[in-house]
């Protein structure tokens, strides 16, 4: 079985986020970029499929050559193959998942992985879109998969409980943490990622359909009150919660 | 230029999501003088449409199948985009709940419509919308515009106010949808809901538990606090990850963004990830014995001291309030 994994490079999560002078982006300085943290569970997934069904996974990504660090860890993971899309253009959800999916109709896998959401635009698309695009399926924020022949049973998370979903391939899957432990790279995997070629390919170009017109910082809340020391404090907390906040 | 609302319903009761989107929706068509319909979907869902009248939407479209009754994918994406179509629609608004962020690209691509997704904020700029949404789990804010033709909103839960509803009953009328079997490919078989218990995501208050806790067990005590307010649980990463309560109590950037009206923050210190999940809460408490903890930077009011002391007391004082 052919299975393909799609994976970002995003800042990491203790990232201070500032603003670059063009009031739209953010200031890449000083900023440490890895793996987006739920594409590590659509990794190991793929990896537990192919361990299943045999076949290969390829590793793919959307961006400038820096993205190559994040696809050698996805090889040192496991993944057989990885393929960067080369792209410097300013690019929305849109428009990247139609690149991927232009490369997906090329590569014809029978099953595609995202991370539910990549952190750094938060937008909790992809899954949805390459499905779309490619006229398949779609399970998105997946906590438990199982795969018999072509019908695939899957486990969602919903707010407050958990739906089972059955569908068929070929399908898209974004995952959730809960899904599987992902593994780390084995210094094995670690030294042959060095030698596992990552392949460049233009990206298929689509237009935006969104415009940043500006990005901002959350307002600063004054310094709160703090009410005391001890248990003393609790009678003022319940009475400025009740009485000053009115939300009690 | 008209507006749908897609108004959703689980076990025929709408979710107060689909009240804050219809609400939303028509303050955005007055502005905009557009007319603003709505769109039910489910088994048999006539019944509650009419109510959506409450919210200013004077004219609601149900479909109803015996097969819509649990949600699917391909049923519920192919009926939105022919009501788009057939009705000439050009904007949707929907929530961005899980039900909502798993349609709103199918129908993007479907539509050829750019999605702004999980607004917090939405106003109209030179006869524009522009849609205010939140970046690195809230760290950041971007000011988005749609430029295709048709445009789709999804508004955070909790964030917009679903107001009170009047008496006024909205005209309901069935929109006929032929559904193939394919049309059900992706359909929930089942829903598992985890024991009743509230949900952080869609809680309006919420009390976190982390690791100054120690102890798994130590939770019982931020249980115990949580229902004397009628709250959700939440739990920092530090506790999912070392097994002690479930990924879906996470609050944070791995786990769950909120914005609850109270988040009372319990032996969570607040890292930079945590404070991301939950910054935009409108009165944030913070319990901690260490008086540098970030947490109290965001927090509205403090209290420095032992939470194994100050939260039964806590706990014994708000239900004497409530017994009043």
């Amino acid at each position: 079985m052919k299975i393909l994994v799609c994976v970002n490079h995003v800042p990491d999560t203790t990232t201070k986020v500032n603003i670059a002078s063009d009031n739209i982006s953010i200031d890449q300085n000083g900023v440490n970029f890895i793996l987006n943290p739920y594409d590590d569970y659509a990794i190991e997934e793929a990896l537990k499929t192919k361990e299943k069904f045999g076949g290969e996974v390829l590793v793919c990504s959307l961006g400038g050559d820096q993205h190559k660090e994040t696809l050698r860890k996805a090889l040192s993971m496991g993944c057989d193959k990885a393929v960067l899309l080369k792209d410097l253009s300013v690019r929305d959800s849109f428009s990247i998942a139609f690149a991927l999916s232009e490369f997906a109709k090329e590569y014809l896998p029978e099953i595609i992985y995202v991370g539910k959401q990549s952190i750094d635009y938060d937008d909790s698309q992809m899954c949805g879109l390459i499905a779309t695009f490619l006229n398949w399926q779609s399970v998105t924020v997946v906590v438990k998969l199982n795969i018999e022949g072509s019908k695939v049973i899957a486990e969602r998370e919903i707010e407050g409980g958990h739906e089972v979903v059955s569908s068929s391939l070929p399908i898209v899957i974004s995952a959730q943490k809960g899904l599987n432990e992902p593994r780390y790279p084995t210094l094995k995997g670690i030294m042959e990622s060095k030698r596992k070629p990552i392949d460049e390919k233009p990206a298929a170009i689509c237009e935006n359909k969104i415009l940043v017109k500006k990005m901002s910082k959350p307002t600063a809340k004054s310094k709160g009150k703090i009410i005391g020391n001890d248990i003393s404090a609790v009678k003022e907390l319940v009475r400025l919660l009740h009485e000053e906040a009115k939300v009690i | 230029m008209k507006i749908l609302v897609f108004a959703e319903q689980r076990e025929n009761q709408f979710k107060k999501t689909a009240f804050e989107v219809c609400n939303a929706a028509i303050k955005l068509g007055l502005e905009l003088n557009s007319e603003v319909v709505g769109l039910v979907v489910g088994e048999s869902v006539s019944q509650i449409a009419s109510k959506l009248g409450g919210f200013g939407i004077k004219k609601v479209f149900v479909v109803e199948d015996p097969r819509l009754k649990n949600y699917s994918t391909s049923a519920y994406s192919t009926i939105i985009n022919q009501i788009i179509e057939k009705e000439s629609i050009s904007i949707l608004f929907l929530s961005a709940s899980a039900m909502g962020k798993d349609l709103a690209p199918c129908l993007s691509v479907k539509l050829n419509a750019g999605v702004a997704s999980d607004c917090t904020q939405l106003k109209i700029e030179d006869g524009k919308i522009i849609a205010t949404r939140p970046i690195f789990a809230g760290k950041s804010f971007v000011d988005v515009e749609i430029t295709s033709d048709k445009k789709i909103f999804s508004l955070r839960p909790n964030v917009f106010t679903a107001g009170i509803a009047s008496n006024e009953t909205a005209e309901v009328l069935k929109f006929e949808v032929e559904l193939l079997e394919k049309d059900f490919s992706t359909i929930v078989t089942e829903v598992k809901q985890s024991t009743n218990k509230k949900d952080v995501a869609e809680a309006d208050i919420i009390v976190t538990g982390g690791r100054g806790l120690k102890e798994p067990e130590n939770f019982l005590m931020i249980e115990k606090l949580a229902d004397s307010l009628g709250a959700a649980v939440g739990a920092s990463r530090a506790v999912v990850d070392a097994g002690w309560r479930p990924h879906d109590e996470q609050v944070g950037q791995t786990g769950k963004t909120v914005s609850p009206s109270l988040y009372i923050a319990v032996a969570v210190s607040g890292a930079v990830q945590h404070l991301a999940g939950m910054s935009s809460s409108k009165y944030i408490v913070a319990i901690n014995k260490d008086k540098e903890a970030p947490i109290f930077n965001v927090a509205d009011y403090g209290i420095i001291g032992d939470a194994f002391e100050i939260i039964p007391a806590l706990t014994d004082e708000i239900n004497k309030l409530k017994s009043h």
